[in-house]
Order: C-alpha cells, then sequence, then structure tokens
C-alpha cells in the first residue's frame, strides 16, 4: 500500500500546489522537511515533563532471570525519577542533534537517530509506568518473552503483507488469512490427531484465501482494496458459521487440536532472557524466525527476489524484460497467504488449543501497521511487530500490576504510532511504487 | 521523476475502479464489455479524443453514469442484470453452505446412490426453510395474529437499514471523491460518544435537545473523518491505513470512556452508559410498537441530499473531478487538498448521523457496541450500491433485510447469522468482478453475438489506444 510516497498515485491530494518539490520525493532524501526532528523535539519535551518532572519517586525493579536459567542475574533497580530525567534529556539531546542538522546543514538526522531515539524513549516509558504502579516490580524476561509470543502471528502477517506488497498486490485480506489459518489449522488437526497436520493445512488455508484474492484482483482486475476488506469479511463470515454449526455441534471431534509441543533447545534455553526467546519456542515461533531471515534473503538477496521487487515498482519495465509480472503477482500472494495462514494456527495450536470466532482479534490489521513502520523490509516488520507484541503484552501487565495509565490507552498505542508513522512524522514511509495497481498488458 | 509517471497514470482512476472495476477488463477484452462502455466513449469523445488515453476514456464513464436516463440504461445493458445474477448466485451458495451443513442432509448422503431424491430434497428443504424463515424475520410474518405483527419485521429492516443506509452514504460519497473511508466504525463510534454524553449528561427542553445531540453527533463523526482528510491532505498518508487505525483508537477510547465516571451508569460495574433523556430520543414514527425511529426518514433526507450534493452542486462535482482524475482536477484548478478534506468531514458527519441513530434511535445507551459492525457493513453497502446515493439506499435496506431475518433465521432454523456475512462478501465480490458472474451463467458467448454492442468497444479502444 502506498502511504506517504506512492502519494504521487492520489497525486493530487498530496501534490500540494505550494510543494513543486513532489517530483523529487520519488528518489530520496532532496527535500529535508520539519517533521522529523519536530516531533522528536515534542515527544522529548513531554518525556520531559512526563517521565523526568512529574516522574514517580519510586524504585522500579526489573527481574532479569527467571527460576530456571543456566545463571542467576541480579534483578536491576532502578530510581524511576533520577533515571527519567537523565533518559529524557538524552532524548532531548537527540532531538537537539536532529534540529542543528536540520537548521545549520539542512540534513536529513542519521538513519540510527529514529531508531535510538525509539528505545530510549521505550525504556523511558517502561520505567515510569512500572515506577508509577502499585507493585513497582516486574519481570523483564517475563516481558520480553511474553512480547514475542504475541509478536508471533503479527510477525507472520506482516511477511505476507511485505510478499504482497513487494509485488505490487495490496493485501488487507491478512486479517482473514490468519483467520482462516486458525481456523483450518484447529479443524484438521483435531480431525487427524496431529498438530503438524493442522499446520500444514494452516497454510494451504491461508494460500488459498490469497488466491481468491489474487484471481480477483489480477485476473478480473478488481481493486484489491475492495477485495481485501471483502474477503476479510467472508472469512470471518464463513468461520463463524462454520464454527457454529460444525465444531460446536461436536467439540471433541473438531475443535480439540491439541498444543504443538515447546521445543526447549537444551543449555541454550537457560541463558537469561535471551534463552526463552530464542530457544524456548513452539515449531511455529521458530518458523517465524526462519521466514523472517528466508524472505529477507529470497527478496534482497536473489534473482528472484529483484525480479519480485522490479514487478512491485515498475511493472512496465519488468514486463519489457521479459519477467511474467502477473504471474509474479500471483505465485506471490498465493506464497503470502500460506505464510499468513501458518501465523494463524498460532492462535489455535499455540496460543490456545481451540477456535473460537474471531480469534485472530484485529492483528491482521496490526500486521499491516507492523509492514508499513517496518518500510516493507522483513527485518523491519519483525521489529515493528516486536513492538506491537510488546505493546500488547504490557497493556496486559499493566492492567495487573496497577499504574496511572489506563490500560485502554497502551492498547490504543500501536495504532497511533502508526498513523504518525503513515503521517510520516516518524521519518518516511515509502511503499512499493507499484503497489495497490493492477497491471494490465498494453 | 518522469518515468515514475508513466506506471502511476494507470493508477489514477482508483475511483473508477470501484464502479467501473469491469472497464479495466474491458481493455483486454473488449468484447466482452456492454454498450455502456460505447455510450462513455462517445460521452467522453470529440474533443477529448486526441489527447485521451485509454484511461481517460474509462474515467469518461463518469459523465456517463450520472445522466438521469443512467438508472434505465444500466439495468437493460447488464449492470442490472449482472447486480441481480450477483445476489442470485450469493443467495444460491450460501444455501448450498447451509445444506452442507444440515443434518437431514448429511444423512441422506448416506444412502445417495440408493435414493438420490432423498438427498436433493433434503438439500432444497434446508436452504429453503433458512431463506423463507430470512424473508419472514425481514419483511412480512403471515403467521402473526395482527396485520400490525405480519409488518413488525419490516419495520424492523428499516430500523437495522437507517445506520446502514447513512454509514454507507458516507463511505460512498468518500469512493466518489477516490477515497477508501474504511473508517465508517471509529466515525460512528465518535458521533455515538458525543451524542450520547450530550443525551444524557445536558437536560434540555424537548426539541432543542434531540437537535443538540443531533448536532453532537454529526460534528462527532465529521471531526473523525475530517482528521482523516488532513492527514491525507497534508502528508499524502493513505486513507486505508489511516482509518483502519482511526477505528481501533476510537473503539479504545470509547472503552476508557465507559470506565470513566463520565461515562459509566452510576452504580454499574459493566461498561454501558446512563439511558439517555427522553427528550433526547428520536421519536418513533409509527408509534410504540415498532423500533423505527426519526433516523429512517434523516437517512432518506440524506440521501436526497447527498444526491443532490453529488449530481447538482459544485463541490459534488469537484468531489467527482477529484475521484476521475486529481491531476487533471488540480489542474482545472480545483483545491484538491481541501476537496479531499471536505469529502471525509461530510462522509464522518453522514456516519455520525449513524451513530446518533444507535445512540439516540435504536439503543438509547452507549455501550462499546454501539457501532456494531455497522461501519463495515457500511463498506459493503456501498459498493454494492455502486457508490450511487440511491443505490447505496437500496443496498441498505437489502443489508437490513438480511441482518433483521437472520435473527428470526437463527431462531426458527438454528442457521446461524454469520450467513450473512457470507452472502454479504459474496454478493459485493460478484458484483465487482462482472465478468466472473457472467461466465458462471453463460452470458458471454451470447455478448459476443451481438454484434453491434460487442464490435464497437473494440474499435473504439483500439482507436483510443492508437
Amino acid at each position: 500500500m502506498s502511504t506517504t510516497a506512492t502519494a504521487p498515485v492520489p497525486g493530487g491530494p498530496q501534490g500540494k500546489p505550494e510543494k513543486a518539490k513532489e517530483p523529487a520525493q520519488g528518489m530520496s532524501a532532496k527535500p529535508v522537511t520539519w517533521k522529523l526532528p519536530v516531533t522528536l523535539a515534542v515527544l522529548a519535551v513531554v518525556a520531559f515533563i512526563f517521565f523526568g518532572l512529574l516522574g514517580p519517586q519510586s524504585t522500579a525493579k526489573f527481574g532479569v532471570s527467571s527460576g530456571g536459567d543456566f545463571f542467576q542475574l541480579p534483578a536491576i533497580e532502578v530510581p524511576a525519577f533520577l533515571s527519567g530525567i537523565v533518559l529524557s534529556l538524552v532524548l532531548l539531546g537527540l532531538a537537539g542533534y536532529a534540529l542543528v542538522l536540520k537548521v545549520k546543514q539542512n540534513r536529513r538526522p542519521p538513519r540510527w537517530l529514529p531508531v535510538v531515539f525509539t528505545v530510549v524513549f521505550v525504556v523511558a516509558f517502561l520505567i515510569w509506568v512500572v515506577g508509577g504502579a502499585r507493585t513497582p516490580s516486574i519481570s523483564l524476561a517475563g516481558l520480553i518473552a511474553g512480547s514475542v509470543t504475541l509478536a508471533v502471528p503479527i510477525v507472520f502477517g506482516s511477511l505476507s503483507g511485505v510478499l504482497c506488497e513487494r509485488a505490487g498486490v495490496v493485501n488487507i485480506a491478512i486479517e482473514g488469512q490468519l483467520l482462516g489459518g486458525a481456523f483450518t489449522a484447529a479443524i484438521v488437526a483435531s480431525v487427524t490427531d496431529n498438530p503438524y497436520l493442522g499446520l500444514l493445512a494452516a497454510a494451504v488455508a491461508g494460500a488459498l484465501v490469497s488466491m481468491v484474492l489474487a484471481v480477483f484482483s489480477i485476473k478480473y482486475v478488481v481493486n484489491q482494496i475492495i477485495v481485501g476488506v471483502v474477503l476479510n469479511v467472508l472469512v470471518s463470515g464463513l468461520t463463524g458459521f462454520l464454527f457454529s454449526t460444525v465444531m460446536q455441534a461436536n467439540k471433541e471431534m473438531f475443535n480439540s487440536p491439541g498444543r504443538l509441543p515447546i521445543i526447549e533447545i537444551p543449555v541454550l534455553s537457560s541463558i537469561p532472557v535471551l534463552g526463552p526467546i530464542l530457544f524456548k519456542q513452539s515449531v511455529v515461533g521458530y518458523l517465524m524466525y526462519v521466514a523472517v531471515i528466508v524472505v529477507w534473503i529470497g527478496l534482497f538477496k536473489t534473482k528472484w527476489g529483484l525480479r519480485v521487487r522490479s514487478v512491485g515498482e515498475h511493472p512496465q519495465a519488468a514486463d519489457t524484460l521479459g519477467i511474467k509480472v502477473n504471474a509474479t503477482r500471483f505465485w506471490n500472494v498465493t506464497l503470502g497467504g500460506a505464510v499468513a495462514g501458518i501465523g494463524g494456527s498460532f492462535f489455535t495450536l499455540v496460543a490456545i488449543d481451540s477456535f473460537t470466532k474471531e480469534i485472530s482479534g484485529g492483528r491482521g490489521f496490526i500486521a499491516l501497521a507492523a509492514m508499513i513502520l517496518g518500510r516493507w523490509n522483513p527485518i523491519g516488520a519483525f521489529f515493528a511487530a516486536l513492538l506491537f507484541g510488546f505493546a500488547d503484552n504490557l497493556q496486559s501487565i499493566v492492567t495487573i500490576i496497577g499504574t496511572p495509565v489506563p490500560s485502554q490507552f497502551m492498547a490504543m498505542l500501536p495504532y497511533l504510532v502508526t498513523v504518525f508513522a503513515v503521517a510520516g512524522l516518524v521519518g518516511r514511509s515509502r511503499g512499493p511504487a507499484a503497489s495497490g495497481i493492477p497491471y494490465v498488458k498494453g | 521523476m518522469s518515468e515514475n509517471n508513466e506506471p502511476k497514470r494507470p493508477a489514477d482512476p482508483d475511483p473508477d475502479k470501484i464502479r467501473a472495476t469491469q472497464t479495466p477488463a474491458g481493455e483486454t477484452e473488449p468484447l466482452e464489455d456492454d454498450a455502456e462502455f460505447v455510450t462513455s466513449l462517445d460521452t467522453a469523445g470529440g474533443a477529448m479524443r486526441p489527447s485521451a488515453v485509454p484511461v481517460s476514456a474509462q474515467s469518461g464513464t463518469l459523465p456517463g453514469e450520472e445522466r438521469p436516463d443512467s438508472v434505465l440504461r444500466q439495468i437493460f445493458t447488464g449492470n442490472g442484470i449482472v447486480t441481480i445474477l450477483a445476489v442470485l448466485l450469493a443467495l444460491i451458495l450460501g444455501g448450498l453452505l447451509i445444506a452442507s451443513t444440515d443434518k437431514v442432509v448429511a444423512a441422506t448422503s448416506t444412502y445417495f446412490f440408493a435414493r438420490p431424491a432423498d438427498f436433493f430434497a433434503a438439500v432444497w428443504s434446508a436452504a429453503t426453510s433458512s431463506y423463507v424463515a430470512l424473508f419472514q424475520g425481514a419483511v412480512f410474518n403471515p403467521r402473526a395474529n395482527a396485520v400490525s405483527g405480519q409488518f413488525a419485521p419490516l419495520m424492523e429492516t428499516l430500523t437495522i437499514a437507517t445506520p446502514l443506509i447513512t454509514a454507507g452514504l458516507g463511505v460512498a460519497l468518500a469512493f466518489r471523491a477516490g477515497l477508501f473511508n474504511i473508517g465508517a466504525q471509529g466515525q460512528i463510534i465518535m458521533s455515538g460518544i458525543l451524542a450520547a454524553w450530550v443525551g444524557f449528561a445536558l437536560h434540555l427542553p424537548v426539541g432543542l435537545h434531540l437537535l443538540l445531540v443531533l448536532v453532537a453527533g454529526v460534528i462527532g463523526g465529521a471531526v473523525w473523518g475530517g482528521l482523516v482528510g488532513v492527514l491525507k491532505a497534508r502528508t499524502g498518508a493513505h486513507e486505508v491505513i489511516v482509518t483502519i487505525m482511526f477505528n481501533y483508537i476510537a473503539l479504545y477510547f470509547l472503552r476508557y470512556l465507559l470506565d470513566t465516571d463520565l461515562f459509566q451508569r452510576p452504580g454499574e460495574t459493566t461498561p454501558i452508559s446512563p439511558i439517555l433523556d427522553p427528550s433526547a430520543l428520536y421519536p418513533q414514527i409509527f408509534g410504540s410498537q415498532y423500533r423505527l425511529h426519526l433516523g429512517f426518514l434523516l437517512a432518506i433526507a440524506a440521501t436526497l441530499f447527498v444526491s443532490w450534493l453529488l449530481n447538482r452542486s459544485t463541490i459534488g462535482f469537484e468531489f467527482r473531478a477529484v475521484g476521475a482524475n486529481p491531476k487533471a482536477a488540480l489542474t482545472a484548478g480545483i483545491n484538491v487538498p481541501r476537496a479531499t478534506i471536505l469529502v471525509m468531514t461530510m462522509a464522518g458527519g453522514l456516519a455520525g448521523l449513524a451513530g446518533v441513530a444507535q445512540v439516540a434511535g435504536t439503543e438509547k445507551v452507549l455501550t462499546d457496541g454501539v457501532a456494531a459492525t455497522y461501519g463495515f457493513d457500511a463498506i459493503t453497502v456501498a459498493l454494492l450500491g455502486r457508490s450511487t446515493p440511491w443505490g447505496t439506499f437500496a443496498a441498505g435496506i437489502l443489508f437490513g433485510a438480511f441482518r433483521a431475518g437472520a435473527v428470526q433465521m437463527q431462531i426458527q432454523t438454528g442457521t446461524p447469522i454469520d450467513i450473512v456475512l457470507v452472502v454479504q462478501s459474496l454478493i459485493v465480490l460478484f458484483i465487482a468482478a462482472p465478468p466472473l458472474v457472467r461466465a458462471i451463467f453463460g452470458l458471454n458467448p451470447r455478448k459476443k453475438k451481438a454484434a453491434p454492442a460487442g464490435k464497437s468497444p473494440k474499435a473504439a479502444t483500439t482507436g483510443g489506444a492508437a
């Protein structure tokens, strides 16, 4: 999906008359806007006031090790007020640096700056939240491990989005693919008593949903966003209907998939913090890491990836060079669906061992957001998804330890961040140029 | 860069694809397209021909559709037939789905080869009994005692159709300006929040109170929609993403409010607001035995307004021009950012009417389910209505009937309500791809034989492309 810079597509609205620089934006950093430095400055001031000056006076305690760890690390205790002041001063410094760069040299801040800013901001926020809680103590290891777990379906979904959009097809149907995968995984795993077959079936189901998207948007040139939106409704209705009729009637037979086992790699899994994240996962969890790396290598280091990206950026040129544009798109969309389907199986084979209506609960849309925040890059999408998983997990933890921030605002955070990202306030996110545009030869 | 312009041009008619999804298909298979394409080319012809790339020939369908005779022509030249066939096809598939999970069907299928008739009878009765129950729950119930009871389903249909129509109009209006307003859900929620607060927190005289509720609701939706327009116009943020995110933001905001003393009903632990004052409620049109309220008349008025706006007003013309081709509109001196903001504000305001209909008409309280799924259904309503005001109106009533009837259907036959979602989305999918529907019903070959309709578009397209 085009966000900021495909703006030439809806060219008019963006092509504000006073900004004649539009054509140049297509390439890279020619015009340096005030948006990023100003946004950073505002955020830094907010951080200084809330996390610093108005920060809690308590000590926030972060547990690092869990019981079964290889070796025990002491819990980190942080004076909330002092660290709030220090961290927000760092934020102010970073924002100031960005402003100085803009004013003095008219340069864009280096790429690490927004990333570092985000990390420091999140840490300051975390200390502020925990410090202000009724019980200012939290297990950092648990928080991070939980974030990764919650991020799994989002990562798969955003990879699906990346695969589709890099080939030039907007995939709004991620939600439907996740849901279809979850449902099929549950029913196949129940019937066959084999969760691995369920996993396989989930991939097939996701691919089928995707094929509908592909056929309608490529063969019948129906607007991709429309097909995506409608597919979500269709899958939601279909799974809801079959859940009520088939699954409810005979839960033993059709809705008791059993879980995929958590595979612990000996020794490595007892490394504090990192162990549970990397070496104590279900098959789906390990597949996630593999998928991110494979998709990244595939897209950016192989001939196939170059072709896919050329189809997504400039289909005419790709066609001229003999690449079959629509076939490439079709198979990429199908592949994306399969990936999202595997992600969907997480809900019914890993998280809980049964299917309920709307079990994906809007994660497909978060995945879409993660893809954009990660700038259509598998690795970026992975970290964006982690951030959303983190927000999701923090939300539930916050309600337990009791903090001044209402949990609803925590839940709102990923969506707000995405709006900011899409509006170009947090760096520029630019999608593949031909994404969303059907290719009709001739 | 100039090279960038080339591939992007086909993208411009985003709005066209919504309505005239068959036109691009028509380019690949020119023979399949029907007479409408010819007329549109003819209207676009003459002066426009020299500069007309194939794409601008597509946007030429726009003025053609607006002509007064277009409704009749649409019905007779395929669009109407495709719509009917699409609905039929979706109902058939839905019926098969119902039958496939039916117990009697499953039982008869075990001895299918011995007595196939039993099997088909079971399939037929499973599907039809559900649909009959749907009809009785949506339109007319002959088994009710009094006449008033017999028409109660119809009234229920209209009640449910009210928010669908107004929110659908909002989506359709944005479609016409080339914007995907997926955000009706959030706009309904924001409108509901404001309208409900005015309704239960302020205590004002009759008349004034309702008026204020209405205004507050419309403003709530309009601001939430307008914000998307501002983001789109000022930063180029894609409205689909922004509206999806805004839906969630609105929902969590509502959940937060329902947790505060300001909104939560005193003494309640569940997230529910106080009941709105009687003076803040829409009067019921046909007395208290039906839920149908003034909101429905406002929905009719809104349809008239949008119809006037799009077809008769300067602003509406600008909207359509921006939707057809933003660059051309810009060149023609239309303030595109302004039009974007304005159309999203209006779309939000229309969705806001739906929010008011919910809190001041149907529900009378604010809960976190205030928007139900109306915001998402509105998209399908607008698509089914082909983004025309009266088309949206009719589609709203059809989907309202589905929703109202589905409740009865679930009670009587046990068929889950979700079947409605399936049928609804299938309808829209089929309508969006007319060649598919024609192919399924074997209409394509006949089109080819109809020489005059078939030949000229081919000539026209090749002429345009050459």
